[in-house]
């Protein structure tokens, strides 16, 4: 009880009291509040430093750096940006399709007022209570709710208040929403297709076990829905703008982590960006590291280590869906690199690594050096003080990067 | 631990935000000192009470089972006008006695191998027929699986039924579902999934969209008393009333689900108990008598869009089937409770009388009626028997909008292994045979 209540009330203090939430990211390894132990005394470290988000080249520092990302329609490059942490991209994509889409609306526990991670503020003010209103607290209701909605025209954006209370619903998101377009045969409007369920997920450096969920690996299983996790606010609104007009039912995680933690220039505009594709976010010929959400910037610093350290160049791959995720790409860069290294936060047993490996092993048989290596969460639930010795740090990944190298 | 938790977070917000949201903006609750009246927010009407006693249900006498004939088709409700005339009536009928004689039917041919499944809906043939009666065409309909008889007066054509039935490529879902599972967008008629009670969060969030449209039309969903058990019954109810959507919740009380009889079922008065419990207007009526059925669910659908308000209602019945074409009931309960029930009272004979009283059916009719009826159900059946499966190719569409690419490679793996082991599959009763993949 206590504990969990003095999660939430340090997350949210620590992100009033400090913008820049870079700083909540570092201080899950680096700062005494933090509830998670330490690994080693931080003076020592060489690899497990605190990652300092504002200096990632994964996230548009600079207005130009995010108007020629290629994927945005001309329309938008010539238009301005904002600088914006995750929870106001999501803010500004939701409002962008509650602007667009008259038939659209958010409903979930809490919403009303903002939610609990502030994604859904004003929203209430300029849209009206009748297309964004709070539920009961019931999450099998709230997707319920939503499927009819969606099979009656309506594009329903339902909020799951954190991903570990999911489960509730799992039944009317894998019986019914997956389904419905399926055993309806392809009807016009019997189908979940205007869904998007959006939840916060990851681990928030002293969530325990019902505040850190990755539940992404459930979803390899449910067929029919498609599961989208964006690792900043970039994408997080192009994304989410997609997946609103995308026609099939989709999950989309945030990792809460990064709601205040993530900031970058973001287009003004009206903009998606591509469900189902994965993105390069550096090229290299020695190593393939696949990773999405909050660890792509772990990998960043585990490929810069590697190339100090090591001299290995290493191609990192944010693969932005995850379910059914782009194959192509990783293919093609694992037949490049001949190595394959995997990095998600979820458990290794039943998580996103599986899949990429066997995979990557089947398709990629002649060309891998090296066996296909995940870095994972331990197959145990997240227990609240010994999460940093749980999700995979640097140091991790380095040596998973070496291990492949030296195979 | 998650009410806390939630409770927790907005207090960290700076109070000049939260000054925007309408909960803040709701005026305060002031109790003066000599109030009788509790103003704890969560039961502002309740008053004090400085005597210790527990409400015990069984101090609530039950809720009253609402007539409009008896058993012997005599009217004894006097004072409700009901607009049904002898066309009407008539339809009514004749839609109860085919939903009855295509149970028959198909129960038989499944029973000789000729479909895979089959449920039957006799002694509830009255609630099916009564409350769509009492529907608007642009109704939407959400059903379980056991109101054919809704279907039918709605316009579902037996062809549609066998197509169904019979999984073949007319059928709307692709040979995808079992039997039973029907579905009509014409009509309406959302399609029916085998996952019990998780149609009633859908039918709140249907009838949230009509709401929102403006429309007139209200949602009408059908669900056992087995599936009011489910946590999406609790979800849908709460739902439907705190957002006041325009839904008549209709619940068939057949004694059982499945072998589960209500005694185990659950302890209170039965269903209608608890709409009172969610503050949604409620009524228990006899499911054998569809005039009682039609008279409720025509009032409760005028509440529903006249007053945007959810309705719950209980129709009273016996399954005197068995559940299914896989369950024998006679493992768990007697021969002869159901035949006494079967004789006792029956929503087709009660409503016969009825019509007979009223000088608008008579025997040579209904000789004439069962003996068409049986000729263009097996018409339907044989027609239905003979149409082939649909293409190969259905496995894999549909699964997402657009084919994604890991379902185009499984479909040439699939056509590989045909091509590769021809002897191994016979495609031939699927459409286009092997080309069809």
């Amino acid at each position: 009880m206590v504990p969990a209540r003095r999660c939430l009330l340090s997350l949210s203090s620590s992100s009033s009291l400090r913008p820049s939430l870079a700083k909540a990211f570092v201080s899950a390894s680096s700062s005494p509040r933090s509830y998670s132990s330490p690994a080693a005394p931080t003076t020592k470290r060489k690899l497990n430093l605190p990652i300092d988000l504002n200096a990632s080249s994964y996230l548009a520092q600079t207005p130009q750096q995010a108007l020629s990302l290629p994927e945005l329609p001309d329309s938008v490059k010539s238009s301005k940006t904002k600088r914006l942490n995750l929870y106001q991209a999501i803010n500004d994509g939701l409002s962008t399709i509650l602007e667009t889409d008259p038939k659209s609306l958010i409903f979930g526990e809490d919403v009303s007022f903002g939610g609990v991670f502030r994604c859904t503020t004003t929203l209430l003010d300029r849209f009206g209570s009748q297309r964004v209103f709070n539920t009961p607290l019931t999450e099998q209701g709230i997707m319920g709710f939503a499927i009819g909605l969606s099979g009656s025209g309506y594009t329903a954006l339902p909020e799951i208040q954190f991903a570990d209370y999911l489960f509730p619903a799992f039944d009317q998101l894998h019986n019914e929403a997956s389904k419905w377009r399926y055993r309806s045969g392809g009807a016009e409007s019997f189908n979940s297709g205007n869904l998007v369920v959006r939840m916060p997920c990851g681990a928030v450096g002293h969530g325990g076990l019902y505040h850190s969920q990755s539940p992404e690996g459930f979803f390899l299983g449910m067929q029919g829905v498609k599961v989208v996790i964006p690792r900043g606010p970039i994408q997080a609104k192009g994304l989410l703008i997609a997946a609103a007009r995308a026609g099939d039912p989709i999950v989309f995680m945030e990792p809460k982590i990064l709601y205040r933690g993530a900031i970058e220039e973001v287009p003004v505009g009206e903009y998606e960006l591509p469900i189902g594709k994965a993105e390069v976010l550096q090229k290299g010929k020695d190593v393939t590291l696949v990773s999405y959400g909050t660890l792509v910037y772990t990998c960043e610093m585990a490929a810069k280590a590697a190339k100090e350290k090591l001299g290995v160049e290493v191609e990192v791959i944010d693969l932005r869906t995850v379910h059914p995720w782009d194959k192509k790409t990783v293919v093609d860069s694992v037949n490049k690199t001949g190595r394959c290294v995997v990095v998600h936060e979820a458990s290794r047993t039943g998580g996103i690594g599986e899949s990429v490996g066997a995979e990557v092993q089947e398709r990629c048989f002649l060309r891998l050096e090296a066996p296909v290596t995940r870095i994972t969460g331990w197959d145990t639930p997240m227990p609240l003080v010994f999460e940093s010795l749980i999700v995979p740090d640097v140091a991790r990944i380095f040596d998973g990067i070496k291990r492949v190298i030296e195979y | 631990m998650r009410p806390v938790l939630r409770a927790r977070i907005p207090l960290t917000l700076p109070a000049s935000r939260r000054a925007f949201t309408p909960s803040t903006l709701r005026p305060g609750i002031r109790q003066p000192p000599d109030s009788d009246t509790v103003r704890f927010p969560g039961a502002v009407e309740s008053k004090f009470t400085h005597e210790l006693s527990f409400h015990r249900p069984q101090d609530v006498p039950a809720m009253p089972t609402y007539r409009f004939i008896n058993a012997e088709g005599v009217v004894v409700d006097k004072k409700s006008k009901l607009d049904i005339g002898k066309e009407k009536a008539l339809k009514m009928y004749k839609d109860m006695v085919t939903a009855s004689v295509m149970d028959l039917i198909m129960y038989d041919s499944q029973r000789q191998g000729r479909i895979s499944f089959y449920m039957v809906s006799a002694g509830e043939e009255g609630i099916a027929v009564g409350s769509a009666a009492a529907l608007h065409d642009e109704d939407v309909i959400y059903s379980q699986y056991r109101e054919q008889g809704a279907l039918m007066y709605r316009g579902y054509t037996l062809d549609e039924f066998m197509s169904q039935l019979f999984a073949n490529k007319k059928d709307y879902g692709k040979g995808r579902n079992m039997p039973v599972h029907y579905m009509s967008e014409r009509l309406r008629l959302f399609p029916i999934s085998s996952p019990l009670a998780t149609q009633i969060p859908h039918a709140v969030g249907a009838a949230y969209a009509l709401k929102l449209d403006n429309s007139p039309n209200i949602v009408m969903c059908y669900f056992g008393e087995g599936a009011a058990s489910e946590g999406d019954f609790h979800a849908a109810l709460n739902i439907a009333a705190t957002r006041d959507c325009p839904v008549v919740f209709l619940c068939r009380n057949n004694g059982y689900a499945i072998s589960t009889p209500t005694l185990e079922q659950y302890k209170g008065d039965g269903i209608a108990s608890r709409g009172i419990g969610y503050g949604i207007e409620t009524i228990r009526v006899d499911g054998n008598d569809i005039m009682a059925v039609y008279a409720a669910t025509k009032a409760a659908r005028e509440t529903a869009s006249k007053r945007q308000k959810p309705v719950l209602i209980e129709a009273m019945s016996y399954r005197v089937s068995h559940h299914s074409t896989s369950d024998d009931s006679f493992a768990y309960r007697a021969k002869v409770d159901v035949e006494e029930w079967k004789r006792r009272d029956n929503p087709i004979t009660r409503f016969r009388k009825w019509l007979e009283a009223n000088n608008w059916w008579s025997g040579d009719e209904e000789t004439a009626l069962r003996t068409q009826t049986r000729k263009d159900v097996l018409r339907a059946f044989t027609k239905a028997e003979k149409e082939s499966k649909p293409a190969v190719r259905e496995i894999f569409t549909d699964v997402f909008k657009h084919a994604t690419p890991e379902l185009q490679e499984q479909r040439e793996e699939l056509r590989r292994i045909i091509e590769a082991y021809p002897e191994e599959y016979d495609l031939g009763e699927y459409d286009g045979g092997k080309a069809g993949i």
